[in-house]
This record gives C-alpha cells, structure tokens and sequence, in this order.
C-alpha cells in the first residue's frame, strides 16, 4: 500500500505537543484549546508563538480578556523569551477591545455586517504581515457578542478558510466550566475548527494535575491519551498520565 | 560498612542500566551512608557525571548535608523534594532544590527530572529515587509499578544510569517483584561480597 500524503506541519515547538501530534499541527489548521480556568490554556499558547517567532514565523497575538503589556511582562518567566522578538515585529500583540473601537464595532452583539468586517480586519492583519501563527485569546469573549450559533459558525468558517489561505495556523482559546459537557461557549465551534486540545484539572486524592488531551487533529494521526503538563521556564513538559490500571468512563 | 564496593559495581555499568540497592532496615544508617557515598562521590564526582537525587524519604536539606560531608560540588546535584511540602518542612528551600507537594504526584517528579536533565545537559547523568518503599506508602501498587515502568525506561532511552534505593525485607512487595523485572541489577547491599 502506498504510504499517505504527509501534510505539511507547523511545527510547535513543545516538543511534548510535536511527538503526540506526529510532528506538529498541520499547517493552516484552526485549533481549539479549551479547558476552565488555570489549566494553562494562555501559556501554551504563547509558547507556542514564542516558538513560532523564534523560528522566523511572524506571529500575532489577538487579546481579548488580557492587555498585551501584562502578557509581554508573563512573557519573562520563558527562560526562552528574547524581548527583541517583540521590539523587532516578530511576536506582535494587538489588543482586540482597541480594534473593536477603531472599527466603530461597539453594539453589545455584532450585526452579520460588523462580523465580516471583524474577519476582514483580521484576515488583512495577517496578510499585511504575512503572519505564520495566531492566537485568539478568546474566542469565547468573541463568542459573547456573536449571539447566535448560525453567526458563529459563519465567522469561524470564513476565518478558517482565511486563515488557511494564508498558511497560518491558529489557535483559538475557548473558556470552558470544569464539567461543562462540551468544549466551547455555542457548542458548534468545535465542529468546524479542525483540531480540539483539552485542557483540565484533574484530582487525585486531593491532588491537583493538570492534564491535557487531544480530542481530534484533522490531518495527522496523534496520541488519544491523556497527559500531565507542568507549565516550567523551560516551556510546556508531558508526561503520560498515570491511571494504575484504571479505567475511567468519560 | 557492607563487604560490596557499591561505586565499582555502578561504574561498571553501561550507560542507560537501572539498578536496584537493597538496604538492611537493621543497618539502614551505615547502608545508607555507603549508597550516598557511592552515587554521589564514586559515581557522580569521581566520573563527572550530574546527580539528580528524587527524595521521598528524608528531605533534601537534610540529603544535602550528608552530600557536602561528601565533597560534592553544589552544582553537580539537584534535587527533587516530595516531601518537604508535605512535613511543612518548607521554609528554607534550596537553591538546587525543586519541590513537589505531594509524592503522589508521580507524574510531577517524572516531569521534574526531565526538567531537569534539560536545565542540566549533562554527557553523563545519574538518578538516585530515594526511595521505592517511600513512594509505596503513598502510592497503590498498581500507579507505582506504572511510575517506575514509564520512568525507567525514559530515562535508559536517554541513557542515564537510575539507582532505585529499596530499603527490603524479606518478603518483596508487588512493587519490587515488578522492579525485579525492569531493572538490569540488583545488588543487596547488606548480602553481596559476605
């Protein structure tokens, strides 16, 4: 049998994240990193455009809940971080709230026509720069003010498309309640998104682990097996997830 | 003082091999001693070699006192702590120490020490887990015997020696009937070489 195609991957840079995902995210895919609140679903995802950055693909940051200047103060604690990433155009922050003022989006629930305007901002905020990685920080905030499922898929589908055309791969943060039964705010992104990263914590007699999981990756096989993550100076480390030999319903 | 040259039987191991030291609970303190002695000075000073000493059992303060008694240079040994937290010994941490809460964290000490080897790019490294019967107090049998599978063989792909401190009675544990199995060698510290 002839061996498949191998798509062309975006290579992460977590090591860890690389080995499950069989080399990395294929290249344009949108991903979804849910998971509840201090899972690290912020942290890997700058990791993931330091990385990026690092090795010479422009990437851009869009900031919804956090202003760029704490993120880039986070930032510090990455033993891996030069700050010249940031003063030399190579990791750009743009906060989306600024955005939203500039493009004169200020209804509570953005109208059919102020949602293409959001997409045609960004989509040409990516080609202007020819940005390789982006991060939305979060897509649930967005998903706030896109009140409607029909309109929600319709802005993910066209900025995936474009997104995709322009061979950037992305990353869209979803805020998620621990034992929410879905991975986003609507519940329809994670149809249309071609990957889903989940985050959580998990207890063990007491315990706190953090664990991560990946749902589905179009494009690639991956690792269906959960992961204990420590967010480290270093970046993002894995390890399997210890079970003894239990077996748990999901 | 056991009869068995602890350090020339670790050095004569080829890189990657995993070994268990079977300790007499009777004479814990001068075995204890004697393993100390052997992995930190014959093993980790005398071949250049990076230490990184997983604690479960005394806290690594209290390692490090014995490790200096030692002549072992500051920044040829980290260590990992599991249980400092929780005897709320914590107050004065050291340098060359990461703490982890609990040693039923398992996966955090398998993720520290990795931390560590990178923090740490040694050509050689060692790992000494201090030790089995620790862990087995806060661990079922079943998550420890995963533990030791999945870090042992992390670590002999990467080619460091580990030394697994088991202080045994005569009756072996789950635990150390499934070490028996993964390690490369045994050498009971009180038996050998009598």
């Amino acid at each position: 049998m002839a061996p498949a195609t191998q798509l062309e991957r975006c290579v992460t840079g977590i090591e860890g994240l690389d080995n499950i995902l069989s080399g990395g995210i294929p290249l344009g895919n949108m991903v979804l990193i849910a998971g509840s609140v201090g899972t690290g679903k912020t942290t890997l995802c700058l990791e993931f455009l330091v990385r990026g950055a690092e090795r010479g693909e422009r990437s851009l940051f869009l900031s919804v809940t956090e202003a760029s200047d704490k993120l880039i103060q986070n930032l510090s604690t990455f033993e891996f971080f030069r700050p010249e990433l940031v003063t030399n155009g190579s990791l750009v922050f743009v906060d989306l709230p600024v955005l939203y003022e500039r493009l004169g989006l200020e209804h509570e629930e953005l109208s059919e026509d102020e949602i293409g305007i959001l997409i045609r901002t960004i989509r040409d905020l990516v080609r202007q720069l020819g940005v390789k990685r982006l991060v939305l920080d979060s897509l649930t905030s967005v998903g706030y003010r896109i009140r409607r499922d029909e309109r929600i898929r319709d802005f993910m589908l066209r900025l995936g498309l474009e997104l995709s055309d322009a061979g950037c791969t992305s990353l869209l943060v979803s805020e998620i309640g621990p034992t929410q039964g879905r991975y986003s705010l609507h519940g329809v992104e994670e149809a249309i998104v071609d990957g889903v990263v989940l985050l959580w914590n998990a207890r063990r007699q007491g315990d706190i682990l953090r664990v991560l999981q990946i749902i589905k990756m179009r494009g690639t096989s991956h690792s269906q097996a959960q992961y204990v993550i420590e967010l480290t100076p270093i970046g993002l480390l894995l390890a399997p997830h210890l079970k003894g030999g239990q077996m748990e319903g999901q | 003082m056991p009869p068995v040259d602890i350090g020339e039987r670790l050095r004569a191991l080829p890189g990657g091999s995993a070994v268990t030291l079977k300790l007499d609970p009777q004479e814990y303190a001068d075995h204890y001693f004697a393993v100390l002695n052997a992995t930190l000075r014959d093993v980790g000073t005398e071949t250049d070699a990076h230490t990184i000493y997983v604690t479960v059992t005394n806290p690594a303060s209290f390692v490090w006192g014995l490790a200096q008694a030692l002549d072992v240079a500051p920044d040829r040994i980290s260590f990992v702590d599991a249980i400092s937290h929780i005897m709320m010994d914590y107050r004065n941490p050291l340098p060359n120490a990461t703490y982890i809460e609990s040693p039923r964290a398992l996966e955090a000490i398998i993720l520290r020490v990795e931390y560590l080897l990178r923090k740490n790019p040694h050509p050689r490294a060692i790992v000494v887990i201090d030790s089995v019967n620790s862990l087995a107090i806060h661990n079922p049998p079943e998550l420890l015997t995963e533990f030791f599978h999945i870090l042992l063989n992390m670590l002999k792909s990467r080619q460091v020696l580990t030394v697994v401190l088991d202080v045994g009675e005569e009756q072996t544990s789950p635990v150390e009937m499934m070490l028996n199995l993964i390690v490369d060698e045994t050498i009971d510290v009180a038996r050998e070489g009598s």
